[in-house]
């Protein structure tokens, strides 16, 4: 049933480890990037859209992949408003190509990076920011030098789900990005493509270094001092 | 009092259910007291000297700066204002040393420091504290860090929100003496918020009384602890406050005479030399009055006095009379009846019998 044991990954089998793992390493930072003002206006804000942006941002939790899929392919598509403004910029279309899954990728995790770094940044409270103020520093100066340290075990936790949920996501990939080899083929539709051929064996080595990593990661960050601090 | 040297804060900020609204004159030297119940607006009005509060309207001139006015569109916000904070709870900041949150605010002020870091860390007594982590010290390290960080960005206003009210009694009495270390050595005005009438008694040199949210008095310390038209909740607790210097030591009776304006009181032996100042408090409740010089009493300290107001007091049995002792302000709290079978009314020379006095510090 297992067929002939491969213990060794083929040509295909690492350039999908190798993919996944840029698509994710990027993804991540872009998160930071982008989920940092989007926490830090949750953590602050008493704007009555707060929860309706909190809302949004949260979705990817509860949607099937399938479904954010679908509407950023319409949305990325030569007819929707992404990819109109992609063609105007002279770079085409989004789907099927690396790029393409990164902003699928960034959409799908994004809750995973917003909701730890919101808890650490409301956890730091009012008071340091005013405390800051009375020694004089600005708002940016509050950010850097008070804000970030003070949220660094939030910023940490964010990084580490938003990779591993990127590296594990499946759905998604499908509906943006296909299985173009060395473009879009990422471990998690590597695997699928080894169980549609029968090549259990290959989905074994495959499966195994996901649940491990997967597990690995976990472990790391439930044993981190404070434990983890997202809902 | 000129322009160039006073604080003049006109602040109004309506909240649900509450309403600060307040116009003062401030002087720029020394200790001024908000003294008032919880609730009363003084923390408030701190906050919006310090520019932390933005609802509502006002101004705000220090010593001719403008850093607030509503009309004009000015608003310097916090971390533009040469001021010092000092919150009710420590606040140091976590991730920092002692050093580094003592530096934190200095290396930020641009030019003079009036006050060096050395002078901030040696008045709080802190300088063995330097390279621990704030978790490591105790509540009261914590607030005497807290002060000398305030302190080292040389500020030209000390504002203190209740900083010994989270504090247990021993070690309130281990930052009072560095607090009036500040005010006798510095020369950098102080708003102290407290609820207390002993450390407002012991530290402040002017007084505004606030409650729900207005002033209801302010002036000199003496002055002003020792009016009685003040609200029911101050009278519980009235009486003066009284400076005097220490006259002479009475080694076989253990005893210690204080001299102030109008006579003198006798306590016991006290540490300090002959010629130096103390400020002891005299509560209403520990006055009583006589017609004449009793004889035959074990209280010592017997005043001549005259009576200058009469007012009613927190319940009906009793009134607060107000005395004059050769320039001394006194209160007395006696029963309704006493005040007519001894006929006290305004004018009527009486001797004040002072079972007890307080002495701060």
């Amino acid at each position: 049933m297992l067929g002939e044991f491969h213990p060794a990954l083929g040509n295909a089998d690492w350039a999908a480890v190798w993919l996944t793992f840029r698509l994710a390493s990027l993804v991540t930072v872009i998160l930071i990037v982008v989920g940092t003002p989007i926490a830090w206006w949750l953590a602050r804000t008493r704007s009555k859209w707060k929860g309706v942006v909190g809302a949004v941002v949260a979705l990817p939790l509860v949607l099937p992949p399938t479904v954010l899929g679908f509407y950023l392919l319409i949305a990325m598509g030569p007819h929707g408003p992404v990819g109109q403004f992609t063609q105007w910029l002279g770079i085409g279309l989004l789907p099927f190509t690396f790029p393409g899954l990164v902003v699928a990728s960034v959409f799908y995790s994004l809750p995973f990076v917003v909701q730890p770094v919101q808890n650490a940044f409301e956890a730091v409270g009012e008071r340091m920011l005013e405390v800051a103020a009375t020694l004089r520093a600005n708002p940016w100066d509050t950010f850097f030098t008070v804000v970030l340290p003070l949220a660094k075990p939030g910023f940490i936790t964010a990084a580490i789900l938003g990779f591993a949920h990127t590296v594990g996501e499946f759905g998604v990939v499908l509906m943006i990005g296909g299985n173009i080899p060395g473009k879009t083929r990422v471990v998690s539709v590597q695997i699928y493509d080894h169980v549609e051929a029968m090549e259990y064996a290959e989905a074994h080595v495959l499966a195994g270094g996901m649940l491990l990593f997967s597990f690995l990661v976990l472990l790391a960050l439930y044993s981190r001092k404070g434990a983890v601090s997202w809902k | 009092m000129t322009t160039l040297e006073a604080i003049h804060a006109r602040f109004q900020v309506i909240w649900p259910g509450f309403t600060l609204d307040v116009d003062l004159d401030l002087p720029g030297r020394g200790v001024t007291a908000l003294f008032g119940h919880s609730g009363s607006g003084k923390t408030t009005l701190l906050r919006c000297i310090a520019g932390l509060e933005r609802q509502g309207s006002g101004s705000l001139h220090f010593k001719g700066e403008v850093w607030q006015d509503r009309e004009r569109g000015v608003f310097l916000p916090t971390y533009q204002r040469p001021i010092g904070y000092v919150f009710q709870e420590a606040s140091l900041f976590p991730h920092l040393s002692v050093r580094k949150n003592l530096d934190y605010g200095r290396k930020r002020v641009n030019g003079g420091h009036k006050v060096s870091l050395d002078h901030a860390v040696e008045l709080l007594g802190i300088g063995h504290l330097l390279d621990r982590m704030p978790d490591r010290l105790s509540g009261g390290e914590r607030q005497r860090v807290a002060i000398a960080r305030a302190l080292a960005t040389s500020p030209e206003l000390l504002l203190m929100d209740e900083p010994l009210a989270s504090l247990d009694l021993k070690r309130k009495g281990e930052i009072l003496p560095y607090l009036e270390r500040l005010h006798d050595e510095l020369e950098i005005p102080v708003c102290y918020v407290s609820h207390s009438p002993d450390e407002v008694a012991r530290l402040a040199d002017h007084v505004v009384l606030l409650a729900e949210g207005r002033v209801r008095a302010q002036g000199g310390l003496r002055e002003t602890l020792a009016r009685l038209d003040l609200p029911t909740a101050f009278t519980e607790d009235a009486g003066v406050v009284i400076e005097a210097v220490v006259a002479d030591h009475d080694e076989a009776y253990h005893l210690t005479r204080l001299d102030f304006p109008g006579g003198s009181v006798v306590v016991a032996r006290r540490p300090e030399a002959v010629g130096r100042r103390l400020r002891f408090r005299v509560h209403a409740r520990d006055v009583s009055l006589a017609l004449a010089r009793a004889e035959g009493t074990s209280i010592a300290n017997l005043l001549p006095a005259t009576v200058t107001e009469i007012a009613d007091a927190d319940t009906p049995a009793h009134v607060l009379v107000r005395l004059d002792a050769g320039g001394t302000p006194l209160i007395a709290r006696i029963t309704r009846r006493s005040r007519d079978h001894l006929h006290v009314m305004p004018g009527a020379p009486l001797w004040a019998q002072i079972k007890a006095v307080a002495l701060l510090g």
